[in-house]
C-alpha cells in the first residue's frame, strides 16, 4: 500500500508552530552548523527552487558530507538536487512528482538505481498534487481538495482519498497537507534575521517556507533589513519562519539563479556521464562533494570566478566575441534579436 | 519544389500550427516548446505561453532547458507560482497542453513513471511531474512524439496522465473536469486525433510520403482512420526558417531527430 510519509494532522502542526521562536535575532550561520543543527537522520525534507533552478547546492552538498542517511524527500521537480541525494544514499523514502530526470538534460542513471533496485519507499504523486499539499499545510487545513490524478496508477500508488464535494456533491481528490520537516531554500537576499528577498518565479517556495517546520536559508547576498523594510512588498518569506541564515554566492551551482548566473551545463553534463559506472560516481562524489571542506571549494573546483562570470554573461545573454553575440548584447529586446546569445 | 527537413523539424512545424493566436498554452521543454515558439513567431504573435514552474508569457529568447530556468519568463507578462499555473489550469483558462511520455495507448493515457512493476520497476522514468495535472485540466491535450511499437502501445504499463481511460465518459465518471481530454498526437508519420463515440485514437492525416501501411506497421494496436483522411502540408520554407533560424538556432532540439 501507498504510505504516507507525513502526517496532515493540523492540531499537532500548531502545537510545534506555537513553540517556534519568534523573536528576530541573529541567525547568520555556517552551512555545516545550519545542517547539523536541523537535518537530522530520518527527517523529512523539502526543497525549494526547482530542480537546477534556484536550487540549495550547498545544503544537499553538506548533507552528504556528514553522512546523514534515512532522508524522506518531497520530490516535486527534483532533478540535480535528488540526483546528489541519491548518489550520497541519503534518502529511503520519496513522495514523487518528478525525479531521476533532469528535463531536456536526460535521466540520472544513478537515481534510477536506487528505484530499480528497489531500494526506496516510493509514493506517487503529481507536481501540483505536492504543491498542493503544501499550500494546505501552509493554510493549516488537512488537505486540499483538487481535480487532478482521478483514473490513473499514479493515483492508485498516491496516498490521496477521495471525497465528496458537500456543496455540489463532485468528486474531488483530498491532497493531505505536507508539513516537511525542514525546508531547504536558496533565494537572493536575506537579511541577517532571515527576511527573504526572491527575483522571477517563486515555485513553490512561498508555501513550501511556511509548511515547514523548520527553515534553513541560504542567500546570494546578506543585506542590511533597511533594504528589505524600504520595500516590504518584496519579503517573500518574513524572518520569523526561518531557522537558520547563510551566506553562499553562487549557492545554487551548477544550477541557474534567475538575473545571477544561468546553469553550467557542461558540469551537469559531467554528473550525468560519471553515473554511467558506481565506481566513476563514488570518485566524482568524493572529489567534487566528500573531499571539499565546503561549497567554496566546489566553485574553485569548478572554475572559480572566472567560470561563474562566464554563466553571468550566458544568463544575462551576453555572449563574447561573435558578431550574433555583439548583436545579442547590443539588442537584448525581441525574441528575434537574440539567436546565438547563448556564446557557446 | 520539395524542401528537405528532419523528422523533429516536421512535428515542430504541424503541432504549432494547432496552437492558435490569442490562445493559453503550458508547454514543457523539448518539441512542445519550440512547437509553441514557431507558432508565436508566425502566425500566433499573441500566443500566451505559459510554464508550470510559474513563467506567465515570456517572449523566449533561447530554448529553455527547464521548465523553471530564467527563460520561461524572459520579458514575460508575469513570474508567477506553480500554484498559480495550475491553478489557472483547474479554473478553466488553459486551452492547451503539450506532453510527451515513454508509452501512449488507444485512448491517449500516457506512462511517464515505469515499465514493469511499481515495486520493483524494471525501468523507472521520471513520473508525472506537471503532465497528469495539466492532461487533467487543460481543455485540450496534445501529445508531440516519435511512433513505433514499443510507444504505442494496447496497454501502458502504468498510467502515469489520463487520456480518455477507459473509453467515452470514463474521464467524468472518475472525476476530472467535464469538456477535457486529449486533442491530438503528433507524429513523425502522421497526424491522430481521438474518434467521437470511441474515444480511440483515428488517424486524421498523414505526413508526405507516408503511407497507411508505414503508420500501421509502427503502432502496437488497430487505429481508425478518418473518411476523409488527409494529407499534411509539408513545413514551408517560411516556417523551416523561422524554425531554423530563431527557434533553435543551436539545434538543441531539431537536431536531435
Amino acid at each position: 500500500m501507498p504510505e504516507l510519509f507525513v502526517s496532515p494532522d493540523v492540531d499537532e502542526a500548531r502545537r510545534f508552530f506555537r513553540a517556534k521562536p519568534r523573536r528576530m535575532e541573529n541567525k547568520v550561520t555556517s552551512v555545516a552548523a545550519a545542517v547539523r543543527r536541523y537535518i537530522h537522520d530520518g527527517a523529512y525534507i523539502g526543497i525549494g527552487g526547482f530542480g537546477t533552478n534556484r536550487v540549495p547546492t550547498s545544503l544537499l552538498h553538506e548533507i552528504l558530507r556528514q553522512g546523514i542517511r534515512g532522508l524522506g524527500v518531497s520530490g516535486h521537480t527534483a532533478t540535480h538536487d535528488f540526483q546528489i541525494l541519491a548518489a550520497g544514499e541519503a534518502m529511503d523514502r520519496v513522495d514523487v512528482a518528478y525525479v531521476v530526470g533532469l528535463e531536456a538534460r536526460g535521466l540520472s542513471r544513478s537515481a534510477r538505481r536506487l528505484f530499480e533496485q528497489g531500494k526506496l519507499k516510493v509514493t506517487e504523486w503529481t507536481n501540483a498534487a505536492l504543491a498542493w499539499r503544501y499550500q494546505a499545510a501552509a493554510m493549516g487545513i488537512p488537505f486540499m481538495p483538487a481535480r487532478i490524478m482521478f483514473g490513473t496508477d499514479t493515483c492508485r500508488y498516491s496516498a490521496a482519498k477521495e471525497i465528496t464535494c458537500p456543496y455540489t456533491g463532485a468528486k474531488l481528490l483530498a491532497l493531505p497537507a505536507l508539513y516537511p520537516d525542514v525546508a531547504l531554500i536558496h533565494v537572493h537576499r536575506a537579511d541577517v534575521y532571515g527576511n527573504c528577498q526572491i527575483d522571477g518565479i517563486t515555485v513553490s517556495d512561498l508555501d513550501l517556507a511556511r509548511a515547514a517546520r523548520h527553515l534553513i536559508v541560504t542567500c546570494e547576498r546578506l543585506i542590511p533589513t533597511d533594504e528589505v523594510r524600504r520595500e516590504p512588498d518584496r519579503t517573500a518569506i518574513p524572518c520569523f519562519l526561518v531557522d537558520a541564515v547563510c551566506e553562499v554566492p553562487f549557492g545554487s551551482y551548477p544550477g541557474n539563479m534567475p538575473y545571477e548566473y544561468f546553469s553550467d551545463e557542461e558540469h551537469l553534463q559531467a554528473w550525468l556521464e560519471a553515473e554511467e559506472d558506481p565506481e566513476q560516481l563514488a570518485s566524482f562524489v568524493r572529489r567534487h562533494i566528500l573531499d571539499v571542506p565546503d561549497f567554496e571549494a566546489y566553485l574553485e573546483l569548478c572554475g572559480g570566478l572566472g567560470r561563474m562570470r562566464e554563466l553571468r554573461l550566458t544568463e544575462l545573454l551576453i555572449g563574447a566575441g561573435s558578431a550574433a553575440a555583439e548583436q545579442a548584447g547590443a539588442e537584448p529586446a525581441g525574441p528575434r534579436g537574440l539567436e546565438g546569445g547563448e556564446g557557446r | 519544389m520539395s524542401l528537405t527537413y528532419n523528422p523533429m523539424e516536421l512535428m515542430i512545424t504541424v503541432a504549432a500550427r494547432y496552437l492558435e493566436d490569442g490562445a493559453t498554452v503550458v508547454v514543457g521543454t523539448g518539441g512542445p516548446c519550440a512547437a509553441a515558439m514557431l507558432a508565436q513567431r508566425m502566425h500566433a504573435p499573441n500566443l500566451m505561453i505559459m510554464f508550470e514552474a510559474g513563467g506567465i508569457g515570456p517572449l523566449l529568447p533561447t530554448m529553455p532547458i527547464s521548465v523553471g530556468d530564467s527563460r520561461t519568463f524572459y520579458r514575460g507578462v508575469g513570474a508567477s507560482t506553480m500554484p498559480d499555473i495550475m491553478g489557472m489550469c483547474q479554473r478553466g483558462m488553459v486551452d492547451y497542453c503539450f506532453l510527451g511520455g515513454a508509452q501512449v495507448d488507444p485512448y491517449g493515457n500516457l506512462n511517464s513513471t515505469l515499465i514493469g512493476s511499481h515495486e520493483r520497476p524494471k525501468v523507472r522514468f521520471p513520473g508525472s511531474g506537471g503532465a497528469n495535472d495539466l492532461a487533467s485540466l487543460c481543455w485540450r491535450t496534445m501529445m508531440m512524439t516519435p511512433q513505433d511499437r514499443r510507444r504505442f502501445v494496447p496497454k501502458v504499463d502504468f498510467v502515469t496522465t489520463p487520456g480518455y481511460l477507459g473509453g467515452p465518459g470514463a474521464r467524468e465518471a472518475a472525476g476530472l473536469p467535464p469538456g477535457t481530454g486529449p486533442y491530438k498526437v503528433i507524429t513523425n508519420l502522421c497526424v491522430i486525433g481521438f474518434d467521437e463515440t470511441t474515444s480511440r485514437m483515428k488517424v486524421e492525416s498523414l505526413h508526405p510520403g507516408v503511407s497507411r501501411t508505414d503508420v500501421e506497421e509502427n503502432t502496437g494496436f488497430p487505429l481508425l482512420w478518418a473518411t476523409d483522411l488527409g494529407s499534411t502540408e509539408a513545413p514551408t520554407a517560411d516556417e523551416l526558417r523561422v524554425l531554423r533560424n530563431h527557434v533553435d538556432p543551436l539545434r538543441y532540439i531539431i537536431g536531435r531527430a
